[in-house]
């Protein structure tokens, strides 16, 4: 397990702002009324792309929405590693996958450029505007190597389209997420093999079904 | 052709994203074609056929989807059914529910509906991993198309009212863990429950729950149209239909594709994957479904069927069909380090033997990485693992476990040659500055 510590300089106070508002209150309507303290996850990560982080005045202020205790709070924010407990790059937050199958391709390399471009990992960048670190499986690793930036993934990565995607965003550019081998998202590169047949997009599948199979009574089979 | 299966007898249609993955591109690839007369011929009629497809849960277990299903309660009570769609994607790997959520969501709410109706659930929750941002977004719009389509929400065309949920977590792997995704949707720390009571008993808020992965309802509303005795007629008995599979690690082309079970690993690799980089004979080790199944050996993966049974076989395990492929050029030893780094940064930190295991694996096999060890420490390390192994809450621990058994059962040589050549170049270790004197 990790362990994770709130920040030592904390902010006086947190305020909700409108949108956010909003938002967690469409949140909490996808939960039974007495069941408010499911919303605390999406509340939080709406506090941290509000913020940039999570802190112990908005930890605070969500327990007060929800009508939970401070500490059942505080255990979930610090439980999940998503909720940043500390100021990150305003510009960019990178996370590169280093889980074995990003690690066979070359995150290590991306992990190189990293630090070169920005520093050391988990650590805020001197101006503030980058910080990188390096997270377990991101779920994409069929285009590894990978890594999410900000909300998004940018895959199949090489040391070179990394350190330009960097560079981009230090341009104040938003870089478009996806492949950077020209894949358009995980088909094998060169080209998609299967899923070829053009009868499967003519609407022929659309056409009326007059009887389920299996569905008149003498061919239908006794419960297991 | 590539692979088994033909294009006519793909599920996934959309899954590479080229066309709409919208409601009127979805229903045009034939998605919510017949699902009144479906929800008409009634409950028992699809739990049935589910059954008869032979249909195993896609998110690594196996158990069987419809079997589970009847475990609910036959009649709604004092406490509402739910139904709840994991989509917590995160065994290293696995790529796959991605892929549909972003793809063919539609296809996943048609199932969502025709499996909560089977259980009779009003109200399903899918809980996707919190870093799914785009897949998130994707879903909410398409849930969205539905509601306004009124093929869900109250009063619907189907008669049944339903309503689905996106949910989604924060960076926590053990959340894939049905019982610590229900704590976690309940908004507290993802620590797996104790079992019994199981979840169709008492599962979310305490009501009778049922928790499947989302590639096993995804496929429900297809299996119900063309017939269970269609997707059983694919893959060997017991090991029946169509599954998405992932490829990863060192192959030429690495890509996500539905393919029948039973498909033999090597067939998968060459036509799907375009082979092993630098050729089949440059291929060391294979780690078949997800980063806790043991890895198997170039001999194994001759002849291994992607299947339940056949990975079995081989002492390893199908889990989620997430294949990664480790030619000679691999450090195994740290390979797996990596992966013993995996479970140690995701334990829950509930359980003892899990919580300390995890992180004692790691630090032995990250020395052993170097060969910085005892030979000795080789079947201490085993009989550690086999400590973890089975004295957990849930089966993180047996999945911590597992790789690295796996390793010292195939590649023990590696680390002793590993420690040998550390030792070697040390003069001053014992034994040596003695003899230089």
């Amino acid at each position: 397990m990790s362990v994770r510590r709130l920040a030592k300089e904390q902010p006086e106070s947190f305020a909700f702002s409108e949108d956010t508002k909003a938002k967690a209150e469409w949140w909490i309507k996808k939960y039974p009324e007495s069941r408010r303290q499911s919303a605390v996850i999406p509340i939080l990560w709406l506090v941290q792309k509000q913020e940039g982080w999570v802190s112990e005045p908005a930890i605070r202020a969500i327990g007060e929405l929800l009508g939970m205790a401070y500490i059942r709070v505080l255990e979930v924010a610090t439980f999940y590693t998503m909720f940043q407990l500390e100021p990150v790059g305003k510009t960019a937050l990178i996370q590169v996958c280093g889980t074995t199958p990003c690690m066979l391709r070359g995150a290590n390399e991306l992990m190189r450029v990293c630090k070169e471009k920005i520093g050391d990992k988990d650590v805020l960048s001197a101006d503030g505007r980058f910080t990188w670190q390096e997270v377990e499986c991101l779920g994409a690793c069929s285009n590894a190597p990978m890594a999410q930036i900000n909300d998004y993934y940018y895959e199949d990565l090489t040391p070179e389209t990394m350190a330009q995607i960097i560079d981009d965003f230090a341009a104040g550019q938003s870089p478009k997420p996806g492949s950077r081998v020209g894949r358009h998202t995980s088909e094998p590169e060169g080209g998609a093999r299967v899923l070829t047949d053009p009868t499967l997009y003519d609407g022929s599948r659309a056409k009326k079904i007059k009887s389920l199979p299996n569905s008149q009574p003498a061919a239908e089979k006794a419960p297991a | 052709m590539v692979g088994i299966l033909e294009d006519k007898d793909r599920i996934f249609t959309n899954l590479y994203g080229f066309h709409d993955w919208g409601l009127e591109g979805a229903k045009a690839r034939g998605a919510w074609n017949a699902t009144k007369d479906m929800l008409d011929l009634g409950g028992d009629w699809i739990i049935t056929n589910v059954k008869n497809s032979g249909l195993r849960g896609r998110g690594g277990a196996g158990f069987s989807t419809g079997l589970k299903w009847s475990f609910m309660p036959k009649e709604v009570k004092d406490r509402p059914h739910y139904l709840v769609i994991n989509a917590d994607e995160s065994e290293p790997a696995t790529c796959k529910d991605r892929e549909i959520m972003r793809h063919d969501p539609h296809l996943l709410i048609e199932g969502a509906l025709i499996a909560s109706f089977a259980m009779k659930a009003h109200a399903c929750y899918i809980y996707l991993r919190g870093e799914y941002v785009l897949e998130r977004e994707r879903m909410e719009a398409a849930v969205k198309q539905a509601y306004e389509a009124r093929l869900i929400g109250d009063n619907n065309v189907h008669g049944w009212d339903f309503h689905v949920y996106i949910h989604h977590g924060a960076g926590a792997y053990i959340c894939g863990e049905e019982t610590a995704l229900l704590e976690s949707l309940e908004g507290k720390k993802g620590q797996p429950r104790l079992k019994p009571p199981f979840p169709a008993g008492a599962g979310l808020y305490g009501c009778p729950t049922t928790v499947n992965n989302v590639e096993s309802i995804a496929v429900v509303g297809t299996i119900l149209r063309r017939g269970a005795d269609w997707f059983a007629s694919f893959g060997r008995p017991n090991n029946t239909g169509t599954k998405l599979m992932s490829l990863s690690g060192h192959v030429n082309t690495p890509c996500v594709v539905e393919e029948a079970m039973s498909i033999p690993l090597r067939q998968l690799i060459e036509d799907h994957g375009g082979g092993v980089r630098g050729g089949w004979g440059n291929l060391k080790a294979i780690i078949p479904g997800g980063a806790s199944c043991p890895v198997i050996t170039r001999e194994q993966a001759e002849t291994v069927l992607m299947d339940f049974d056949s990975m079995r076989e081989m002492r390893s395990s199908l889990g989620t069909a997430g294949v990664t492929v480790m030619d000679e050029s691999t450090d195994i030893v740290k390979a797996i380090a990596r992966i013993s780094y995996f479970f140690k940064h995701e334990s829950c930190g509930q359980c003892t033997p899990c919580r300390e295991g995890t992180g004692w694996m790691w630090r032995v096999l990250e020395r052993m990485a170097v060969g910085d060890a005892d030979p000795s420490e080789i079947d201490l390390l085993l009989d550690v693992a086999g400590q973890v192994e089975g004295h957990t809450i849930c089966a993180l621990g047996d999945a911590a476990a597992w790789p690295v058994q796996g390793l010292i059962r195939h590649f023990r040589h590696e680390i002793e040659d590993r420690i040998n050549t550390y030792r070697s170049r040390r003069a001053n270790f014992a034994g040596h500055a003695i003899a230089a004197e």
